[in-house]
């Protein structure tokens, strides 16, 4: 018995969606049609006389070994920078929604850095950790290179993560908070009657009631740390040291716009849109059974 | 209905003096790469030829750096939105070349009655920018060359009042340094420019094959089995002793910005920084430029330009043409040209013209300038030879990428130097195939 909104004039309809549709063909349908035409060409810089090669372009990218590597970063990022921003939005919104003295000055203040364009939040990080110079070069002091992320892959890696996760968490609090605030206070209350403490109640009301917030903010933190994390490694390491942090859509920039290799970066943006297609379908088709909407 | 009519006749009015006034001048679009102060100085350029004439306008547009320039070029030229004249670095010279989509210097120069000596540019200026026909399809711009900066107060506590000549004589020399209590003789970076190119063309050795890429687009990358390889072996060594450092902006400081503020003692960069070090340093440094050291004193080879040269675009109307050949000529003239970009900037002069212009004009006696002529006896220290005229590879910003990711590899001890170079070759060498195989057909210029 599904509930359907139904329109009887089909050209009212029709005319009502256009204007989106027109955008979604302009910014999405059509570049990705260009970009797979190109992926199956060889295309010169200053365009005119391509060439069909059928699939020497992907041939090409899988069997690159630094692509593989590529791919590998990129989950790693994924992964643990969507954890850690999860994590600590989570912790964040359940705090501010106890209404703790000055919580209204937190809510507005923790959701700033979203507001922050990638390249700016990549600056200031680059700033504050760089090894010699910037705050944290006092721990270095301490303990000699122990932070370097100009040399240390393993470093650079963490300095990108820690960038997105901080900027992501402002961004996953206010949805936290907003589903938090929509639970009922009466079963809190009925809990806090019960004699469950605050982190008992956290953990078996709130939680699972913001479970939907959870898997909706998990697939946009994945897909933004696949797609949006161009401006952090631009800014703080740039895909290195020694590739460190060359993730998929930095080496599609790289490939394409420095390199000027436009039917290899196609091929990679193809595999890339694939790739996250893929991830969204999967954490829908498995992941989202297990979640109740109320 | 009066004020309507009212409204139209204003309208109409402003219509036709905004036409007149756009009659009189006639417009092109000009964009460049340079950026921050630089950019600033070639924003009064543009502004200075419009004010020298009345006949027409340049509109200059800055792109945020060479790579956009070129990057964006190509995006317009492809909307079929492009610049009348556009400014290219080194690296993008055989894209345009191969485009398609330019109107070859030599050619628009005759075409539009500009008066360029060919013969009066630097030979290694000359050779770098010409097809293998000897032909030039752009017009030298701002140009610069590496040259080695050191602390004279450093070199002094060694008891050495002379730069080094050659890199053994640099190695003693760093060794001294540290022992003297220097903690940083020699800053580095993973730029290829310096490290590689300018490496191999002042001590003769090849790139690729080829010479270096000049023959055709089948050359093959050698760099793997030349001295350079001992080269970087020699910096590795530095850097580990202590004699040596690293200095990225990753780092936290740049190469220019680490021996401004006197925390390192030498570098190898651009002449082009030698006015960013004059108002950047700290009060007390005592510095000079040199040529930079070679393996052999008396081998030494010119090293290499680098910069940005001039490119007119093809497909544009015969007016915007001769507003383009007017600011062309303006720009490129000795003395409203170089003099004006190598005074404001750290850029060195591209014609033995402008060079005996500024010296007549005690130029390079002047404190605040002296040291600059040293790029060009860098540029000219011999004849041109076919290893020492320039770079001709295609997509060679990512063979530079390519080698500069493995070179981090290599001084973070994940591989071994050979190895690594060796990696960096063989990327380099599909990077060239690809390039070929896009190209299928075309030859060279």
């Amino acid at each position: 018995m599904e509930k359907r909104a139904t329109f009887s004039n089909l050209w009212l309809a029709a005319a009502l969606v256009a204007p989106q549709l027109l955008l979604v063909f302009v910014f999405f349908y059509w570049p990705s049609g260009e970009a797979l035409y190109w992926a199956f060409t060889l295309e010169p810089p200053f365009g005119g006389s391509n060439q069909w090669v059928g699939f020497l372009n992907f041939s090409t990218v899988f069997s690159d070994a630094k692509y593989w590597a590529s791919v590998r970063v990129s989950l790693i990022f994924a992964l643990v920078a969507t954890v850690l921003s999860l994590a600590i939005a989570v912790l964040l919104a359940l705090f501010v929604d106890r209404r703790l003295p000055g919580h209204q000055v937190y809510k507005f203040t923790y959701f700033l850095p979203y507001a922050l364009a990638a390249p700016a939040v990549g600056l200031a990080f680059r700033f504050i950790f760089a090894p010699d110079a910037g705050f944290v070069s006092a721990i270095n002091r301490a303990f000699p290179d122990l932070w370097n992320p100009a040399l240390d892959g393993v470093d650079a890696l963490a300095l990108i993560i820690m960038a997105q996760a901080w900027k992501m968490a402002g961004y996953n609090f206010v949805f936290f908070l907003a589903a938090l605030q929509s639970i009922p206070r009466t079963l809190v209350e009925a809990g806090a009657m019960d004699g469950a403490s605050v982190l008992r109640r956290m953990r078996d009301i709130q939680l699972p009631l913001i479970a939907p917030t959870l898997f909706f903010l998990i697939v946009i933190n994945i897909t933004d740390s696949f797609v949006d994390s161009f401006g952090i490694v631009d800014i703080t390491t740039g895909g290195g040291p020694a590739r460190a942090t060359d993730l998929m859509v930095y080496k599609i920039y790289s490939d394409g716009f420095q390199g000027k290799d436009y039917s290899l970066a196609a091929a990679q943006s193809i595999v890339l849109m694939l790739l996250v297609v893929a991830l969204t379908f999967v954490q829908f088709r498995f992941v989202e059974r297990r979640i109740h909407y109320t | 209905m009066t004020r309507v009519s009212l409204l139209a006749t204003a309208a109409a009015v402003a219509l036709s003096a905004g036409t007149a006034s756009a009659a009189e001048r006639i417009k092109f679009d000009y964009w460049y790469g340079l950026t921050g102060d630089l950019g600033e100085v070639m924003a009064k350029h543009c502004q200075m030829f419009n004010e020298s004439q009345d006949k027409y306008e340049a509109v200059c547009t800055g792109q945020g750096g060479y790579d956009k320039a070129e990057q964006n070029t190509i995006a317009a030229y492809r909307a079929k939105q492009h610049p009348t004249v556009v400014q290219i670095y080194d690296a993008g010279t055989v894209n345009f070349m191969l485009s398609g989509a330019i109107y070859p210097a030599k050619k628009f120069a005759e075409d539009f009655a500009i008066d360029v000596d060919w013969s009066a540019y630097f030979p290694g200026i000359a050779n770098y920018y010409a097809t293998s026909a000897g032909e030039m399809w752009s017009f030298p711009y701002n140009s610069s060359t590496a040259v080695f900066y050191w602390n004279k107060d450093e070199w002094a506590k060694i008891g050495k009042t002379e730069a080094p000549k050659t890199w053994a004589e640099f190695g003693e020399d760093l060794k001294a340094l540290n022992a003297a209590g220097v903690s940083c003789g020699f800053a580095f970076d993973f730029d290829t420019w310096q490290n590689l190119e300018q490496f191999s063309a002042t001590n003769n050795l090849p790139i690729a094959s080829m010479d270096n890429g000049y023959g055709g687009l089948g050359a093959e990358l050698v760099f793997n089995t030349t001295a350079f390889v001992d080269h970087m072996n020699d910096y590795k060594a530095w850097m580990d002793a202590g004699y040596a450092k690293i200095q990225t902006a990753q780092v936290g400081k740049n190469l220019v910005q680490a021996f401004a503020d006197k925390s390192c003692a030498s570098m190898i960069t651009s002449i082009a920084n030698h006015g960013t070090v004059k108002n950047t340093q700290v009060a007390d440094l005592n510095w000079g430029v040199a040529m930079m050291p070679v393996i052999d004193a008396a081998a030494r080879k010119n090293s290499l330009v680098g910069g940005a040269s001039l490119w007119v675009m093809e497909g544009k109307s015969k007016e915007e043409y001769e507003a383009a050949a007017a600011f062309l000529k303006y720009v490129t003239a000795s003395d409203t040209g170089e003099k004006f970009m190598v005074s404001n900037t750290g850029y060195i002069p591209v014609t033995t013209k402008g060079f005996e212009l500024l010296k007549s004009e005690g130029f390079y006696a002047d404190p605040k300038y002296a040291g600059r002529e040293i790029a060009i006896a860098s540029l000219t220290a011999s004849e041109v030879g076919p290893l020492s005229r320039g770079i001709r590879l295609g997509n060679f910003t990512s063979i530079r990428a390519q080698l500069r990711s493995e070179l981090e590899a290599a001084f973070t001890g994940q591989k071994t130097m050979q190895v690594a170079i060796d990696d960096a070759v063989k990327a380099g060498n599909d990077i060239l195939r690809r390039y070929e195989q896009t190209y299928r057909g075309a030859a060279l210029p």
